[in-house]
């Protein structure tokens, strides 16, 4: 259960545009470790697609490009990997959803040969191995009618059912690490607990470790064991999501956690974070969410704070200040 | 898709009509009259009048529509006014010579022009990709009738590479049964003669496949580089799978519905282009035969050699409508 | 109790779709299939529903952007659908809508000026100069800065545009405001702030809104009262408060319990739909939802649920409450 899976340190990754160089994820660390659900959140633009993306070895490249860093997968350091060992990779070890299933799927092919072609590509099955593998898979991740979906094609399918099969085929040879980024947020409500619940399921019956990336703090309170908080690149806060929700120590993890609309009982006025996500690189010096933190020092603007912390990190010189007092009391 | 078929069958009906009614009135609006051609300028006002009813060309149009129509349908072409031979047995040995320069220039045009594309499209602006996007500019603004002369000073006069004229050497003529050459050459055995076949088709498809190669090339480029950008081709990678793999497979499979139609217009063109290529070539094809026939007002030729290529061009379009299902299975047939 | 300001009867939008064999018109899409409901002045009526139930076909019939199938739109005690082409005008002078796409909503060519001015030029409201004025006073109405107004949309954040949309909104002065999932392409900590500000905008004004959205978790804020849809239909319509503290129909019920809520300690029981939502041109016989309903019975199946009050006053369609 505790082995570290995959590991990334420092990871810097720029494009490098007309405009300049945008540091797009600017020097992260977490670690993923067997059978586990991490969660990574953020608001749109913090670099969430682009740490996946990194990992994968799929950058768009150029623009993009790893800079500085390195991404360990059991020990081994692939942020620089030859193509040829990534394909090994891919959909093997770790495995990927995107967050638009009516665009992820091949619209000229079945269902039935982008599944085959997926188990095929890392292991030697008959056809009619890969048949089978096929239609348990697809029964794996609840969809009805397995055989016959086989041969049709994506536009026949909804939404939801284009998703699962997504999940079919990043599942289909048992990859250690699945990376999912924001799965159901083009989906409907009912549609997105049917997903989500089937993650958590396969999580638990396959030991898949999951990195669930998403805006939406609802969801990872609900499935994550871990969460990161990204905010312009940066991490801002991380550790196990009890302690997060309960102790948020950065003021960007508050302002999120506050703002979101309260089912039961109604306020006046929703909190809210004043100003929106600053473009990355835009903040030349200090802690990047000083422009919009309420908590705002001197030192904030000169500045800017490490993350800190063993179990529960975060970055803020608020907490810091408090967690030294602590330990000289 | 069986429904689908027989409906575009149906759909063909009054298109192949405006087509000949086209035709016909073409003709009629051309200045001249055939009687004169055929008798000369010499003949009496009463000769030509008794030529005039028995063409039928007294009546009022709409009947010489009708009756050129039931011609048409019967498999009636009329006849040659140079030759007095019957048009329908007289062009077969002309269209298949068309026919098979044509179809050499298309599978040129189609296999260089995709992967070509596909190459810039892959190593988008690479030096390969330049060279390639550079030479389809020069392809497409280069005049046919120009490439077919610097191709025959070059290869044939300078050179002596390969033959600039005909279809085959005079004194070692091929021997005809389907006057398709290459496949009368291989029905006879006669494997030099195939290969003087080829020998001889080379500069003229060249010519012939230029532009029409240049325009593919091109559709293929921007047609995959959208492609490539999709999330489907992401997801492809996300598997592992090889990029020669997904760019051959995946990629133009969806980036095929614009090049067919491309692939398309331009046999039609191709088909056009003929007649300039062949005059140059020596080529005895249909339009080689439509020149001939124009020079010496042979109106039913001209009719008929117009009509056939005007139809093989509807016809090209109606498989390639027809192809469009096999590529993209969104495309409902209704 | 304030009176009705519009009122929407047994609203239809039918949609012909080609199939068949040689290409007849075989289908229909009952996009909105018999809606009705009243909004009083001042107030907010939330409409809530899957993608696909007909939430922006209501909005824009209304509108009358899309013309009805059948039904009435009672606005000032005048039926809409009567009136000339004249008067049509003013009515949309007094009905404005806010779009959900910040990005695809505002003309990219014009400034964000222009883009404000020109619902005033259209009525005809006022001479050049009192109309840049106005254009300065919404601009910092909506939290932007009247300099804003010589910028393009490009130029601006996704909150900031639909701050944007909503200040062309206000431009005309008008009374009702058909909000179309206006946060639900914006970030969190962004969608908090355009809420406020709507609300702070309805006191002052007396706005009365339509606010559409996919689930329910924004519109509880904002909303006095709120309609569920399913497959062109509204299943529920309630106070707010009754809505989301006892839902009744098990449609509202797996809805709110399908939010994921942002407290791990919570584990509720949820109800998790099987299924995809089914299409409107082949919906379910009898109750539209029984195919996906948890408690469907017998005659869920055959006879078509109708809305009936209870005794708190809200509206439910569903045979579990007969
Ligand atoms: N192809 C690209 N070209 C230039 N910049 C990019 C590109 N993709 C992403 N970025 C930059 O990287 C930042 C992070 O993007 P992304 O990881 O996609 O954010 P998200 O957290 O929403 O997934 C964006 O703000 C954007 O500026
Ligand atoms: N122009 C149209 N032609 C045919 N069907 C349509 C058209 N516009 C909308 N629809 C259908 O009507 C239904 C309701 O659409 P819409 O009102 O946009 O839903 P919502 O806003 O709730 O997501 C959908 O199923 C949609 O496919
Ligand atoms: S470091 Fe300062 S500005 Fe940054 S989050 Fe902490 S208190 Fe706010
Ligand atoms: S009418 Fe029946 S099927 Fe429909 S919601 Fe009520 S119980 Fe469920
Ligand atoms: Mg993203
Ligand atoms: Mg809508």
């Amino acid at each position: 259960m505790d082995e570290t899976l995959l590991k990334v340190e420092g990871l810097q990754t720029s494009f490098f545009t007309d405009d300049g160089e945008v540091p797009a994820v600017d020097g992260i660390d977490f670690s993923v470790h067997e059978g586990e659900i991490l969660g990574i959140v953020g608001e749109s633009g913090c670099g969430k697609s682009v740490t996946s993306l990194s990992i994968m070895g799929l950058l768009p490249s150029p623009p993009g490009k790893i800079v500085g860093g390195h991404i360990y997968y059991k020990g081994e350091d692939i942020s620089r990997a030859k193509e040829s060992r990534m394909r090994k990779l891919r959909g093997n070890d770790i495995a990927m959803i995107f967050q638009e299933p009516m665009t992820s799927l091949n619209p000229v092919f079945t269902i039935g040969e982008q599944l085959m072609e997926a188990i095929r590509l890392h292991n030697h099955l008959s056809k009619k191995e890969q048949v089978e593998r096929s239609i348990e898979l697809l029964k794996l991740v609840g969809l009805p009618r397995a055989k016959e979906l086989l041969a049709e094609y994506p536009h026949e399918l909804s939404g939801g059912m284009r998703q699962r099969v997504m999940i079919a085929m990043a599942m289909s040879c048992n990859p250690k690490v699945l990376i999912a980024d924001e799965p159901t947020t083009a989906l409907d409500v009912t549609i997105q607990a049917q997903i989500l619940d089937l993650m958590v399921k396969l999580n638990k019956e396959t030991h898949t470790a999951i990195i669930m990336i998403t805006h939406d703090l609802g969801v990872v309170a609900q499935m994550c064991h871990r969460v990161v908080v990204m905010y312009a690149g940066k991490i801002v806060e991380e550790g196990p999501v009890k302690e997060i929700f309960s102790h948020p120590n950065h003021p960007y993890t508050e302002g999120l956690i506050k703002s979101i609309p309260d089912l039961h009982g109604k306020k006046d006025n929703l909190y809210t974070i004043k100003g929106s996500v600053p473009r990355p690189g835009s903040i030349a010096k200090g802690c990047l969410f000083a422009p919009r933190c309420e908590f705002v020092m001197d030192k904030c603007r000169v500045n800017a704070p490490e993350l800190s912390g063993s179990v529960h990190k975060s970055r803020c010189f608020l907490h810091q200040e408090q967690g030294r007092k602590e330990v000289h009391t | 898709m069986f429904y689908y078929s027989i409906k575009r069958l149906l759909m063909l009906i009054p298109v192949l009509l405006g087509m000949t009614l086209i035709v016909f009135a073409i003709i009629h609006a051309i200045p001249g009259n055939p009687a004169l051609t055929i008798l000369g300028t010499k003949a009496t006002p009463e000769a030509i009048h008794s030529l005039n009813r028995s063409l039928g060309l007294d009546n009022p149009w709409y009947v010489q529509y009708f009756s050129y129509l039931k011609d048409i349908l019967s498999g009636n072409l009329g006849t040659s006014i140079q030759t007095h031979a019957p048009i329908a047995s007289e062009i077969w040995p002309h269209l298949a010579a068309t026919i098979e320069l044509s179809f050499i220039a298309m599978i040129i045009a189609v296999f260089v022009g995709i992967n070509a594309g596909i190459i810039s499209a892959w190593k988008q602006n690479s030096f390969l990709d330049y060279t390639a996007m550079i030479l389809a500019l020069i392809g497409v603004s280069m005049p046919v009738f120009w490439l077919g002369l610097l191709e025959q000073w070059g290869f044939s006069i300078k050179l002596q590479w390969l033959p600039s004229i005909g279809r085959d050497d005079i004194r070692n003529g091929v021997d005809p049964i389907t006057n398709l050459y290459l496949i009368d050459t291989l029905l006879r055995g006669r494997l030099d003669q195939f290969w003087m076949v080829i020998r001889h088709l080379i500069l003229p498809a060249i010519a012939l496949a230029t532009i029409p190669t240049a325009i593919i090339a091109r559709m293929t480029r921007s047609s995959m580089l959208e492609v490539l950008k999709s999330d489907y081709i992401r997801t492809a990678k996300a598997k592992g799978q090889r990029m020669v793999w997904i760019v051959y497979k995946y990629a133009l499979k969806n980036a095929f519905i614009p090049i067919l139609t491309v692939i398309g217009l331009q046999t039609g063109l191709l088909l056009g282009g003929a007649i300039l290529t062949e005059t140059i070539f020596g080529w005895p094809g249909v339009g080689l035969y439509i020149y001939n026939a124009i020079q010496y007002r042979d109106y039913p030729v001209i009719q008929s050699g117009i009509l056939i290529i005007a139809f093989i061009f509807v016809m090209v379009n109606f498989i390639v409508d027809l192809l469009y299902g096999l590529f993209d299975p969104r495309i409902k047939y209704r | 109790m304030s009176e009705p300001l519009l009122q929407v009867e047994n609203l239809k939008k039918y949609y012909p779709i080609n199939g068949g064999k040689f290409g007849s018109v075989s289908e229909t899409v009952r996009a909105v299939d018999g809606v009705s409901f009243t909004v009083n002045e001042g107030e907010t009526l939330g409409i809530v529903g899957e993608s696909g139930c007909g939430k922006s076909t209501t909005g824009r019939m209304i509108m009358r952007l899309i013309e009805p199938t059948e039904g009435k739109i009672i606005f000032q005690n005048r039926n809409i659908m009567e009136l000339t082409k004249r008067e049509m005008r003013k009515a949309r002078k007094d009905i404005q809508m806010i779009f959900q796409d910040p990005f695809a909503s505002l003309n990219p060519r014009h400034t964000v000026g222009h883009i404000i001015e020109e619902p005033m030029i259209v009525h005809h409201m006022g001479d050049k100069r009192q109309r840049q004025k106005r254009v300065e006073e919404l601009l910092e109405l909506v939290g932007l800065s009247s300099y804003h107004a010589k910028r393009y949309p490009h130029q601006f954040s996704g909150g900031q545009r639909q701050r944007i949309g909503i200040a062309r909104a206000l431009a005309v002065r008008p009374k009702v405001i058909i909000a179309d999932e206006p946060v639900s392409a914006l970030d969190v900590s962004v969608q908090s702030q355009v809420l406020n500000l709507l609300k702070d905008l309805q006191k002052k004004f007396n706005l009365t809104f339509i606010f559409i959205a996919h689930d329910l978790s924004v519109v509880r804020h904002i909303s006095d009262r709120v309609g569920v849809m399913y497959l062109g239909k509204v299943v529920e319509l309630s106070e707010s408060e009754n809505l989301y503290n006892d839902p009744k129909h098990p449609y509202t019920k797996a809805l709110l319990s399908a939010v994921p809520i942002p407290d791990p300690d919570i584990k509720t029981e949820r109800i998790i739909l099987e299924g995809d939502v089914p299409s409107p041109a082949h919906p379910p016989a009898g109750c539209a939802f029984h195919d996906r309903c948890p408690v469907a019975m017998d005659i869920c199946s055959i006879e078509q649920p109708h809305l009936k009050t209870l005794d708190d006053g809200r509206l439910v369609s569903c045979h579990l409450y007969n």
